[in-house]
């Protein structure tokens, strides 16, 4: 036990913990208390999740981008060729659905970021007022949050179906020759299933808004109100900018969102023309009847990127802020 | 800025919140710009509603009479028939076991295993915690769609004779409990986490000094504290992994081995000649979740937000 412990004693010497140290408010002094089998349980406590993770999400990421580059069937390792960039340049040149793709997911996240996001922030806003009845009023709004993606896009199909949905039937398209069809036009379908899917975040939005609002300080609106401000310029000078965190998270939110869309669509008319995103290209690589492994990893690849570059600033400004706290 | 609450806290307050329709507050003076804004909302809250009042007046009434008179039209009948055949017919028992066989144990295990996770990260200040939670967190944020091609293929290599149905990953319900408990502990890890944080270090200091051992430390003095947040994300997981489509869609091929919520792709194809019947199925697929969201709103609502970086 002994020289365990003077072995210690020099690991932690000669070893400083990294950058921050002086900052960490643990003492060092756990690590000498810590038997060897304490040592082993921790091991395995942090070990077993980790490896698992890692091993589901971290290496198949990593076989994405490495697949990308290559041409496979399926059958057998041998079968995997090193092609280089020919998978991105015909992605990039030669595929009609992947711009239209890309523009989807894009169009996806504005219309999300312009139409429900502010609807939830106002609702929050109004449902923040102390007003009675004020929690029937938020479960309407966040019911749909609570129910599946697939569920939305049947009971959506409902409204939009051409020969009886609610829609054609109200305004009398849903005779042969006037047909609007909500759900096949390439130029009408994805602002349909937009509607669906606004429909779904707004709530989600609203309850995100809720909870940054709980957060301000109740003193600020006072002051606000005592400065002769209006409920509008109270709202956009004193409360908005307190909601920048929140913001933030919102933010980060809707693009994951716009970029994971998928079960919405699928539902909806499996992500033909008119719809093509991202997402549903990638899994009909899989389950499709064009089976090409290589190729549907270059489109994930891109996807990953796209999903990179929001999510390492957000996570390292986070963490950078936690460590300071 | 210094006025954001911490995640903790806000699950805190969340948790505090006042129950449903209780008034506490005094009275307001009634005026008029108070009841516009009810007027307003009660509205809004109306037509959030409409589509599903839609799905479930359609799904009362009979094929024939709608078929007959048109979907907008007032009705003959209205009866529950849709909802006992949609059951009946599709074995929507047999879907929702599926779903409880996937759920039950992948729920509890993510649990299980952030919180261990969370336990070594914030209360063993080793170098590579923040490392570790970043990977975590990183992993969660990502499209599902970008692993799921290595996934999909990693599952029809690994061979499991005897263990599953299919002899392989792919097509079984283990396959599926491990993709969810690998997705969604990092977002699990990092919450807990942060609650773990807020507990005072004397507890399993003093543990420590009195010769308490790791596990149990976490087990019986840490874990029990963290009840509320554990709940919390117990009620979220529940729901989250009951709504799964796209795992199942993929990774499991036989239409039997389906949880309830991608099932209902086939079924809606078996009996697209019937909206009514449709409507029906989908609706009693939200059944548990509305369930579980009304008996634990509190629960899963600050779950949500306490996670908020979650997509």
């Amino acid at each position: 036990m002994t020289t365990e412990t003077t072995k210690e004693t020099r690991e932690a010497a000669t070893v400083p913990p990294s950058g921050a140290a002086p900052a960490k408010k643990v003492p060092q002094g756990h690590r000498r208390l810590l038997t060897r089998r304490d040592r082993l349980t921790l091991g395995l406590m942090a070990g077993l999740p980790t490896v698992l993770h890692i091993a589901l999400v971290w290496v198949t990421a990593l076989a994405s981008v490495a697949l990308a580059f290559t041409t496979w069937d399926g059958i057998g390792f041998d079968s995997i060729k090193w092609v280089g960039l020919e998978n991105f340049k015909e992605l990039f040149t030669n595929n009609p659905q992947f711009w239209p793709a890309v523009e989807h997911n894009v169009v996806w996240f504005v219309v999300l970021i312009v139409i429900p996001t502010p609807l939830g922030l106002f609702l929050a806003v109004q449902l923040d007022k102390k007003i009675r009845f004020s929690r029937v009023y938020q479960t309407a709004f966040f019911l749909p949050v609570v129910m599946s993606m697939a569920v939305i896009g049947f009971v959506w199909q409902l409204i939009y179906n051409p020969d009886t949905g609610l829609i054609n039937s109200l305004i009398g398209a849903n005779e042969p020759g006037k047909y609007i069809d909500w759900i096949g036009d390439p130029d009408l379908n994805l602002w349909a299933v937009l509607v669906a899917a606004s429909w779904r975040h707004t709530g989600y939005m609203m309850i995100l808004y809720l909870a940054g609002l709980k957060g301000v300080d109740p003193s600020l609106r006072e002051a606000s109100a005592l400065d002769g401000a209006n409920e509008w310029q109270t709202f956009k000078n004193v409360i908005f900018p307190t909601l920048r965190p929140t913001n933030t998270v919102v933010l980060v939110v809707t693009i994951i969102e716009a970029l994971r869309a998928f079960d919405l669509v699928f539902v909806f008319n499996k992500g033909a023309e008119g719809t093509e995103l991202l997402s549903i290209l990638v899994t009909n690589n899989i389950i499709g009847e064009s089976s090409r492994i290589g190729y549907g990893s270059a489109i994930a690849v891109v996807l990953l990127l796209i999903s990179l570059v929001v999510i390492i600033p957000y996570l390292v400004a986070t963490f950078r802020k936690e460590r300071r706290a | 800025m210094s006025s954001h609450p911490s995640p903790t806290a806000t699950l805190n307050e969340a948790l505090r919140a006042a129950p449903p329709n209780v008034m506490t507050k005094p009275r307001t003076p009634i005026r008029p710009a108070r009841i516009l804004l009810h007027l307003f909302l009660a509205g809004a809250a109306l037509a959030w509603l409409a589509p599903l009042l839609w799905a479930l007046y359609s799904a009362m009434r009979p094929y024939a009479e709608t078929s007959e008179k048109g979907y907008v039209s007032w009705p003959d009948t209205l009866n529950f028939d849709n909802f006992t055949n949609a059951f009946t017919q599709s074995d929507m028992s047999h879907y929702f076991v599926n779903t409880m066989i996937i759920a039950v144990p992948a729920v509890l295990l993510t649990l299980f295993l952030s919180s261990m996770v969370a336990f070594y990260v914030s209360r063993f200040d080793f170098r590579v915690n923040l490392a570790l939670l970043l990977v975590f967190t990183a992993g969660n944020l990502l499209p599902q769609q970008v692993i799921i091609t290595p996934l999909y293929r990693l599952y029809l290599l690994i061979d499991l004779p005897g263990i599953t149905m299919s002899g392989k990953l792919y097509d079984s319900a283990l396959g599926l409990v491990l993709i969810h408990i690998a997705f969604q502990s990092g977002f699990c890890a990092f919450v807990l986490s942060n609650y773990m944080r807020t507990l005072p270090h004397e507890l399993t200091e003093a543990a420590l000094v009195d010769g308490a051992s790791v596990w149990r430390q976490y087990w019986q003095i840490v874990l029990p504290l963290c009840r509320p947040a554990m709940a919390a994300l117990a009620t979220l997981l529940s729901i989250w992994i009951y709504n799964d489509f796209f795992w199942a869609l993929v990774l499991i091929s036989t239409g039997e081995n389906m949880p309830i919520t991608s099932a209902l792709n086939n079924l809606s194809g078996a009996y697209f000649t019937d909206p009514n019947l449709v409507a029906a199925g989908a609706l009693l697929t939200a059944i548990p979740t509305l369930i579980v969201y009304f008996v634990l709103q509190r629960q899963f609502v600050s779950g949500l937000t306490l996670g908020a970086n979650k997509g």
